[in-house]
């Protein structure tokens, strides 16, 4: 399987084998970052910007340094310091940052779309670091390859989704890329935040914490997002704890070898207790650990020739 | 229609494997060299090759497998290409190593695999082994051991089928 892609806007439109594309050049990446030398020359001479209009650290960081990896060069643009605060728009700012000649734009940005609208008026490839409450598809992907990894399969894998999932772009993506490969996917939080509609996508939705807890072989916490509108959604941060918090007792629950995932970053006492976010279930810094290398096959791909593009992407 | 010539059958192909082991043994003949296949059609010859060494010297050979795609020069102007795992088993500093590939042609991927090589270490000497050489070298590279040497023209294709890939054993020339 080839990639022919120029960008990397979501995982809804991608492929199954497109998926499992990333999945296996990620593998090789990860090799690289076990070695003294952690560095390839395959960006070499390429500009790549990181253009976060809104805040991130974790992913923003990842990846810069897969850019560096690649011996591409990356510029950080933040837009706190940017002339979007000046009242410039996005396809301006970009097409500024284009005449710097960047081959690669990863873009975060609070409005849906964003990355897809300057994936149209770029010649740049343009990939999504997140786009409001619509996909994080490095993320998804670098779930996926954590999954494979420790659970060898994605057939019949029962994964449990658990949280904020009204607003997440990580569940999104999560449930694009997981069904797509195969997994059963049951989503669970209370209704305000999961509503039934996501039924549609593929997935089940589970009110009920226990159940959904007992027959996952994972479960990715999804954090509840304080800085986004939550006034009404639930009563308080406590009684989410104690209605849906993965507590002791409700580890006791789960499978032997059940996998607990998080993106990041995690609120302890809160979605999770503190002792299981540290314990043998947890891969929540491996995750980190892979997304370095998932980021690192995505900018890869994407930088191939693109013989056979076809449309938009 | 393109054309298809066998160039080399199975037996002719163990033929030049037995022969490429037997020169490696007369210039190393302590064994003090490890292989190194370059995926993916090298990493099959190489573990062939390692076959043939111990068989004839009774001495274990170290195979390593090297992938150069992230290395290579013309990533600007092809399709991302498919990754296949690198392991270089221990330390190849002050080694021997000798790459073994299926085809050489212009270069380009050797030089690849000596850059890629180079991130794992500074060895001694590093030879090159390929079963086929078909000329129309880009760069000055020169291999160390030939099975055979053919004339092709530069828009020839050269397909080297190996049952380890599930395919009916043979050299093949594919002339467009």
């Amino acid at each position: 399987m080839t990639w022919h892609r120029k960008h990397l806007l979501d995982i809804e439109t991608l492929s199954r084998e497109e998926v499992l594309t990333v999945l296996n050049t990620a593998k090789a990446f990860k090799a690289v970052g076990e070695r003294a030398i952690k560095k390839v020359p395959a960006l070499r001479g390429k500009t790549v910007i990181n253009l976060f209009v809104e805040p991130s650290t974790r992913t923003r960081i990842s990846f810069e340094l897969a850019a560096q990896r690649l011996t591409a060069d990356i510029i950080n643009f933040s837009a706190e310091l940017s002339s979007l605060r000046k009242g410039e728009t996005l396809k301006d700012t970009a097409r500024n940052l284009e005449a710097l000649n960047a081959d690669i734009i990863i873009i975060r940005h609070s409005a849906a779309g964003a990355p897809h609208f300057l994936s149209r008026v770029l010649n740049a490839s343009v990939v999504n670091a997140g786009d409001g409450a619509h996909e994080h598809p490095t993320q998804a992907l670098l779930d996926a390859f954590t999954m494979r990894e420790k659970k060898g399969s994605f057939e019949g894998l029962n994964v449990t989704i658990l949280g904020d999932i009204l607003y997440s772009r990580v569940a999104r993506s999560n449930i694009w890329a997981l069904t797509k490969l195969g997994a059963k996917v049951t989503l669970c939080g209370p209704p305000t935040l999961v509503p039934s509609a996501f039924e549609r996508m593929g997935c089940q939705v589970c009110h009920q914490v226990e159940p959904a807890l007992r027959q996952a072989d994972v479960i990715n916490l999804l954090r509840i997002q304080h800085e986004r509108q939550r006034k009404g959604m639930f009563p308080s941060l406590g009684e989410y704890t104690s209605l849906f918090g993965l507590t002791k007792a409700r580890m006791k629950l789960t499978k032997p070898d059940v996998l607990i995932m998080h993106p990041g970053p995690i609120n302890r006492g809160v979605e999770i207790d503190s002792d299981i976010a540290d314990s043998d279930h947890s891969v929540i810094l491996e995750q980190v650990t892979n997304g370095l290398a998932v980021r690192m096959a995505v900018l890869f791909l994407i930088n191939g020739g693109h013989p056979q593009e076809l449309g938009v992407n | 229609m393109p054309k298809v010539t066998l160039l080399l059958d199975s037996a002719a192909i163990a033929g030049a494997l037995k022969q490429i082991a037997a020169e490696i043994l007369n210039q190393h003949a302590g064994g003090a060299f490890s292989l190194v296949g370059i995926q993916k059609g090298g990493v099959v010859l190489a573990e062939r090759l390692a076959l043939l060494l111990r068989q004839a010297d009774q001495a274990p050979v170290i195979v390593g497998h090297l992938d150069v795609s992230m290395h290579r020069d013309d990533l600007n102007h092809r399709a991302a290409p498919e990754i296949h795992p690198t392991l270089i088993p221990g330390d190849i500093n002050g080694k021997t190593i000798i790459l073994v590939d299926d085809v050489l042609f212009k270069g380009r991927t050797t030089r690849a695999a000596l850059d890629a090589l180079n991130d794992f270490g500074r060895p001694q000497c590093i030879q090159l082994a390929v079963l086929v050489d078909r000329g129309h070298r880009e760069l000055p590279i020169h291999p160390n051991f030939v099975g055979k040497t053919i004339q092709t023209s530069v828009n020839d294709t050269v397909d080297v089928r190996l049952t380890e890939s599930n395919r009916e054993e043979g050299v093949y020339l594919i002339t467009p």
